[in-house]
């Protein structure tokens, strides 16, 4: 299931800006990489040029090579939107789509793209909330609207909506960043138990909360405002948490920049 | 007592006489003028219901105009029913799909490109046109340059052009309320454009999408000036909207109200009631179907 992702010498660009600058970086599977950094810095146009979404927004470009383990992403023979059937992805704020219910939430990836049968939707969706931790709380309302969970449930349908179409990798842009602590807390149980099978980044603010749940942790940085944002270092978590290489990471870690 | 107590100097009881007259005359303003709009309103529900409700009857909405005299009692505006809502369906069929295509493709594809722009500025020239200049171009287009005949269709592509721009700009303007985090969702499972535009774009516009459209029904149907130049006046029944001349609620009014005898004008006031109810029905009917559509109700 999981796959490796291979970065290298990555440039992407909003129109004439140029937001993150040759960045290489290997991402293990079955692990969870988080990326922090001060705001800015591209940690979410990076994470959105892993699945092709970056070139979504009218005007972005990118240039390098990202290797899926051995098939090339940017190889003008592959097809964006099948590029993101194979890397899901969890944004900040949670998206539910208003006009369906929960279940149609989470069927939605699947009949959206032309998979029939309802028993095989029931397995599909029943499976996705119980990964998602969600199934006990929604099973008895599956067809009800979707909007009227609260916050941390909506963004673990938004996760279950993900994993229903069976990705290889998952991103995750700071996807607790709107909830209160006892939904971060269940969805970073989540995290933990979906790295068994997926391949997990996730962009967080939080030290605290990338040195819980993630392996490795990148530190990205800028060097002033108007500059593109940079890979500084990459590494286990304990090692970037307890003794990094740059002098750089040690600071934004003890709290002594940003 | 308290800090908060009934003293002069608490700030927190400052609110000063003049603000408060400011607020009762600000208040007073906008309940007048809340009235003075509700005015034409109702004067004129009551003057078509109290009017309108001597002919409405069966014998009205069962019987046309055939073989009778304006000023003979009797008959009705069924003819004039069948034609307007053949005539505006058929508007409807054209207009909806092809103004929302349109404003899809101005919102979603065009972005500001140069085809983009010239539609938009087409769209507005459309909005511009006095109805009975749609009336004239399908009678020199359809009628005398092609060598048509009179007939609903012609009346209904008479409506389309008023009706088309108005559909083009109220789904415009709904596509661009959705939120863009929702097409994101979209993409991100992998889902291509143009069904994310169909299974989630839409349906979220939805609501407002048939609130816009039915604006435009109810406009389009109490059109007159384009009729009288294309369907042509008739009292008979013709149930068939592409041959022959049709009848309808605008022109049964007009015909009947320039009649100075009172049988003529009483039908010409229940023609008008059932065109108030018949617009009223649709809309019932439309937000039927849009509340249907919710998943809470399902
Ligand atoms: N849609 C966009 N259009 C233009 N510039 C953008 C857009 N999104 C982000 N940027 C710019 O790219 C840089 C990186 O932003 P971002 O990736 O959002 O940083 P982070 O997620 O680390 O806070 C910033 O300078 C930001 O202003
Ligand atoms: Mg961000």
């Amino acid at each position: 299931m999981a796959k490796r992702i291979e970065v290298s010498g990555l440039h992407a660009y909003y129109g004439g800006t140029h937001a993150i600058e040759d960045i290489s970086m290997t991402i293990e599977p079955r692990s969870v990489t988080a990326f922090i950094g001060p705001s800015g810095c591209g940690k979410s146009t990076f994470l959105r040029t892993l699945n092709r979404m970056h070139e979504v927004i009218p005007g972005a470009r990118v240039e390098g090579k990202v290797m899926l383990d051995d098939e090339d992403l940017y190889a003008s023979s592959v097809d964006p939107v099948a590029v993101r059937r194979v890397v899901g992805m969890v944004f900040q704020r949670p998206n539910p789509f208003p006009t369906m219910s929960i279940y149609d939430n989470v069927a939605a990836g699947l009949k959206l793209n032309g998979v029939r049968g309802k028993r095989r939707l029931d397995e599909i969706v029943e499976e996705s909330l119980r990964g998602a931790n969600l199934w006990n709380e929604v099973k008895d309302r599956l067809g009800k609207p979707g909007a009227g969970l609260s916050g941390g449930q909506q963004q673990r349908l938004c996760i279950a909506r993900a994993i229903a179409v069976q990705p290889q990798v998952l991103l995750m842009d700071e996807p607790c960043s709107a909830l209160d602590p006892i939904s971060t807390l269940a969805i970073e149980d989540l995290i933990g138990k979906l790295k068994s099978q997926y391949t997990i980044v996730i962009v967080t603010h939080n030290m605290q909360q990338a040195a819980r749940v993630s392996d490795r942790t990148a530190f990205f940085n800028i060097a002033g405002t108007g500059k593109p944002g940079k890979l500084i270092e990459i590494d286990d978590t304990s090692k970037i948490f307890t003794n990094p290489e740059q002098k750089g990471t040690e600071d934004y870690i003890t709290g002594r920049f940003g | 007592m308290t800090t908060l107590s009934r003293t002069k100097s608490s700030t927190l009881e400052s609110v000063s006489a003049g603000r408060k007259a400011r607020d009762r005359a600000a208040k007073v303003f906008v309940y007048l003028a809340f009235l003075l709009a509700v005015i034409p309103l109702v004067s004129v529900l009551w003057t078509v219901i109290s009017n309108g409700a001597k002919r409405f009857d069966g014998v009205f909405l069962t019987h046309s105009m055939n073989g009778l005299a304006s000023k003979d009692a009797g008959g009705g505006a069924y003819h004039a029913i069948i034609g307007t809502l053949e005539q505006v369906g058929l508007t409807t069929l054209i207009s909806v799909p092809l103004g929302v295509l349109t404003a899809v493709y101005l919102v979603e594809y065009a972005r500001n490109g140069r085809l983009g722009r010239t539609i938009s500025f087409f769209v507005d020239v459309m909005t511009g046109i006095p109805s009975i200049v749609s009336g004239l171009f399908v009678l020199a287009f359809w009628l005398l340059a092609l060598g048509m005949d009179f007939s609903g269709f012609a009346g209904a592509l008479s409506l389309t052009i008023l009706m088309l721009p108005t559909v083009v700009r109220a789904t415009e303007e709904m596509l661009k309320l959705v939120p863009g985090d929702l097409k994101e969702a979209a993409y991100a499972l992998g889902v291509p454009r143009w069904r994310t535009i169909m299974f989630v774009v839409l349906p979220t516009a939805l609501p407002g999408i048939v609130s816009g459209v039915m604006l435009a029904v109810a406009r389009v149907m109490g059109e007159t000036a384009p009729l009288l130049l294309t369907i042509f006046i008739t009292k008979a029944i013709n149930t068939d909207p592409f041959s022959g001349a049709q009848g309808s609620l605008p022109t049964f009014i007009w015909d009947q109200s320039t009649d100075p005898n009172t049988n003529a004008v009483d039908r010409a006031w229940a023609g008008a009631l059932v065109l108030i109810l018949l617009i009223m029905l649709l809309n019932l009917a439309a937000r039927l179907v849009a509340w249907l559509r919710k998943p809470s109700s399902r």
